[in-house]
Formats: structure tokens, sequence, C-alpha cells
């Protein structure tokens, strides 16, 4: 049959040595990054790689599947506490305590997963579900002593050391991130193009129409569950590692949930790169904002909250959408 | 033995807060046979393809697909079974391209990608919408998304079809396009039950009609001897004065 060949390629993995090229040139660059800025951009750096991981978790659940999490900080709290808890009473090196967060974040995703989604519980329900059980361990983690109550865990730091995962630098931490990031991207960029990420999409536009087509839907959910629960606790883990500090507010609230949701709600939900780009303008624009009004503790939120009003009104698609868009324009031009 | 035929629907009833929208209703679909389902609005119709592709469990009655029990399984299993159904109400997947769409039913059966992208371009060219593609479902009309509805479940490789008024909505020429499809889909081997309000184009196309009234049968048989059949005439028209 004629025009048998331009008809392959619109389904799973279409990436060419051009742009293969362009992404693997820009992983090697940032590689040399951070010799050439100031501490204060590497940090904003750690901090950009480190919420793309998470942003990616939530994305997987919330951007691809469709059931919209307003308590992410769950996962991230749940993450933080176990290896910083394992660390500090049994002396357990975080690159072992890491698969612990891992597991136990992804137990605890499977469990509100299982009573919602097997109810039926989606939509704005599932949304405060996950807000509803943020807030009881963020509740415990305030009250029990045994776990720091308010005043949250010290890690205590033992010096540069690769097999505690601490160092003075903060360089090492910008090397994992990034790798981190770099896993997280092509772990999604896989999913995307794959079986699974077509029915995460199928399960996200209609419920029904993807059961009446053989899709299990319960089981789609469920394992967008443990993706999303698995990358966000890890990135909880890397974090207290990080900041050396945990406590409940900046585990467990509830402005953590919403710092975990709004960079790929911003970048553009179900989009591989929009957790990525809602990370690169948001964290900067963050950590500047919370220096510049450090005497009004709240600013930041409110210039979020500007943002996420005019992504929504203008670029329903996200920043990812708006550039998209800006691409084809180009390219029609120079046509 | 009774195994020829491959749904057995025996005794089904189902009702909503005291009103019975199916009530005991039995009936066999053959092999390679296209069953029309016709009755009034409000007849029980779709409550009935509900329950058989598993979105509502009955109360009471047994179903049979091929010798196997489907009472009780989820709607996905059901369709892995090898029963999909569309809906009256077309529920595209918008935001994917109509591409997307039919792959998503292909899905069903393999896991290989170029091998679903082969089908999937295969049953748009068959059903007309290769020209469309790639662009998105939100943007296709109105007759284009029922033949899309269409498309996705031919994509699942479905012994039997459940159509839900797949010609609803549309002119004369577009229903006789489908109309064309429908044959054309079953004789590839596929058996078709579907609902059509439509009674010129039901009775053309049917090898036998299925009569609910206020959740009952009232008629089952051979097209015309349903269309002449006393009890028909009075759920459609009322009783003569």
């Amino acid at each position: 049959m004629h025009g048998n060949q331009d008809r392959q390629g619109y389904l799973g993995r279409a990436l060419n040595w051009k742009k293969g090229l362009i992404v693997g040139l820009i992983f090697i660059g940032l590689h040399f990054l951070p010799w050439t800025l100031a501490p204060q951009w590497v940090h904003i750096m750690i901090m950009i790689f480190l919420f793309t991981v998470m942003g990616q978790g939530w994305n997987i659940l919330g951007g691809y599947a469709g059931q919209f999490s307003f308590g992410h900080a769950l996962f991230f709290g749940l993450g933080a506490y176990t290896s910083t808890l394992m660390f500090i009473h049994w002396g357990l090196s975080p690159w072992i305590g890491i698969f612990f967060s891992c597991f136990i974040g992804i137990m605890m995703g499977l469990f509100v997963g299982y009573l919602s989604f097997r109810y039926g519980l989606t939509g704005p329900f599932f949304a405060l579900i996950m807000l509803a059980f943020a807030e009881i361990f963020h509740m415990i983690s305030i009250s029990w002593k045994a776990v720091g109550a308010a005043l949250g865990l010290l890690i205590p730091l033992k010096g540069t050391s690769i097999a505690l995962m601490q160092f003075v630098d903060k360089k090492p931490f910008y090397f994992i991130t990034l790798w981190m990031m770099a896993g997280a991207l092509y772990l999604i960029w896989r999913i995307e193009k794959s079986r699974m990420g077509l029915y995460f999409l199928a399960v996200r536009e209609d419920s029904d129409a993807a059961e009446a087509l053989g899709v299990n839907t319960f089981r789609y959910k469920m394992i967008a569950m443990t993706i999303s629960a698995g990358l966000t606790s890890i990135g909880g883990t890397i974090y207290a590692q990080y900041l050396l500090y945990i406590d409940p507010d900046m585990t467990f609230g509830v402005l953590n949930s919403v710092e975990i949701m709004i960079r790929p709600i911003i970048g553009g939900p179900g989009t591989v790169l929009g957790p990525l780009l809602g990370s690169l303008v948001l964290t900067p624009l963050a950590e500047f904002t919370r220096l510049a009004f450090q005497s009004y503790s709240g600013v930041y939120l409110m210039i979020y909250g500007m943002i996420l009003v005019a992504v929504i009104i203008f670029l329903p698609d996200g920043l990812i959408g708006f550039a998209k868009a800006i691409i084809h324009k180009i390219r029609r031009e120079a046509r | 033995m009774e195994t020829s035929s491959l749904l057995r629907v025996v005794g089904i009833s189902k009702s909503f807060r005291g009103l019975d929208a199916v009530s005991d209703v039995s009936l066999e679909l053959n092999p390679g046979e296209i069953l029309g389902l016709i009755g009034p609005n409000g007849a029980g119709k779709t409550t009935l393809f509900n329950l058989i592709t598993g979105f509502l469990r009955p109360d009471s009655g047994t179903i049979e697909f091929l010798g196997q029990k489907l009472i009780g399984l989820e709607p996905h299993h059901i369709c892995k079974m090898g029963i999909t159904r569309t809906f009256q109400i077309v529920k595209p997947f918008s935001h994917l391209s109509t591409l997307e769409n039919v792959a998503v039913g292909c899905y069903n059966r393999t896991a290989d990608v170029r091998e679903v992208e082969e089908k999937a371009w295969e049953i748009l060219r068959f059903v007309g919408l290769d020209a469309k593609a790639l662009e998105p479902a939100s943007s296709l009309t109105t007759p284009d998304r029922k033949r899309l509805e269409l498309a996705r479940a031919l994509g699942t490789d479905s012994k039997l079809l459940l159509l839900d008024e797949v010609m609803a909505g549309l002119n004369p020429t577009e229903e006789g396009q489908i109309i064309d499809l429908v044959h054309g889909i079953r004789e590839s081997g596929t058996s078709i039950f579907i609902i059509e309000h439509h009674m010129r184009v039901i009775m053309g196309l049917s090898d036998r009609i299925f009569v609910l009234h206020h959740g009952v049968c009232i008629a089952d048989g051979d097209p015309r001897a349903v269309c002449d059949d006393k009890n028909v005439i009075e759920a459609y028209l009322g009783k003569g004065v």
C-alpha cells in the first residue's frame, strides 16, 4: 500500500537524533554550571531540580491520570520523616533510608488510593481526601514528641560524608538532584508514549469510556499513585538531607502541597517538560520574593496566586502550551 | 445443547428505587447476527446495555457470554472477554487525537505500539476518519464523533458490539454511511446488538428485532413480524379508541 510509511510514528516514542543531541548537550552542559554560578544560584538550581522531580510525581497522577491531589505534602513529609528518623535512631544511611521512604510513601499512596478509587471518589473528593490525610500526618507530627513534635528534627551533621549523604558543600546536592531530575524526566517520557501513558490519559479524559474499551481504570489509577507517591517521597528525603532540618509545617503543611503542585500546573500538566518549565519560572521567583519581602512573610504566596489566576485565564495549557504555540508560529513564519 | 448462542440473557431485572427499568428480560444473540433493540423512550434499552457490559449490576438473572457468566465482572473485564459497547452520549477523549482515541481501543489486545498504530490507521480508513487522524477529538463534528465512537469500539477487536444509537442526530446521507459501516463490521464476523430509534433504519439493518416497553420484552422476532405486532404498535402509538 502506498503512503504507509508516513502513517507510522505518530504513536510511541519519536525522538529524532537532533532533539536527542540537544537534550544530551544541555544535560552535559549542566554539569559545568555549579563552578560558574554563585552559591545562592546553585541553591536555586538545586531547588529547581528537586521541585521538578516532585512536580513530575504530582504530574503523573494529577496531570496524566487526572486525579487531582491537593495533599502531596503527605508523601513529601513521609519521605522526609522516614529517612530522618531512621538516621537519627539507627544511624541508617539516607541512601538506604530513601528506599524505606519510597516504600512507606507508596504504601500510604496505595492505601489512600484504594480508599478513594475503589469507591469511585475522584475530582474534588479525591483532592480533599489527599488534603485530609496530609493534615492528619501534619497534626501527628506536630503533637508527637517522638518525632520531634512542633520543633521538628535536626539531622546531626557529621561533616562531608558520601556514605551518609551529608555534604558541607552544595555541589554534590546539585549533582544528586540533577541526576534525579534527569531520571524522573526520562521515566515520565518513557511512560508518556507507552500504552500505560495513553491509558492514564484515557482515564483522565473519560473514565467510563476507558473502562468500556478494556482499561482497568482502578488499576491504572493505582499505578499512577504508586509512581507519584514514590517520586514525591524521594524528593522529601533529599530535601531533608539538604537542609538537615525538618519540621511539621514545611513537610506536611498545606503550603508544601501547593508548592509541589503549582509548578506542573503552571508549567503544563500532563506534559513531560511542564513541571520543569514551571519550576524554572516559579522557583527563582519564590526564592527572590521571599528574600525581598522577608518582613512580610506570605507575599510570595500572593504572587503565586496572581500567577496562577493569570495562567488559568490566559494560558489554559500552561507555559508549555504557550511555548509550543510560539514555536509553531515562528516555524510557520519561517516557511 | 444451547452453546450455539453468543450471548444469553436469562431473566434479568433491575430497578431504580422501586422503578423497574428492566424486568425479567431474556434474550439470545447468535454468532454473526445483527439484533436490533427498539422501544419508546425510557423503555430500558440503555439500562439493558449497561447491565450486559457491567456498568450496572442486575438485581436478578444471569448473563452468559460464550458460556461464561458475566454478572459481577467489571466493564474492562467484559471488554477483554469480547463485548464492547458505545455510548449514546458520545464520550470522546477530547484532548487526545483521533488516532490516539482509536489506539486506546486497539491496546485492548496488544501492547505493541507499531501493531496498534497500524491497526488504528486501518480502522480510521475504514470509518473514513483518516484525514482527521491527527486532529484532537474535540474538533470533530457530531457525525465524526459518532464514527469515532464506532472506530474505538472496533479497535478492541470484540466478538460482539453493543451500539447505542450511533445514528441519532445524523442526516440521511450520514445515516447511510454508518449503515454501510455496520454491514461491513458484520461481514468481518462481528456480531452486533444495536439500539436505534429510526424505524426504517433498524428494520433494514437487523436480522431480528427485540422490543422493550417499560422494561418488559413485548416482541422478539423477524423485523416485519415485529412491525405488524399489535403490542408494538400499541406501545408506540397507544391504544386505538
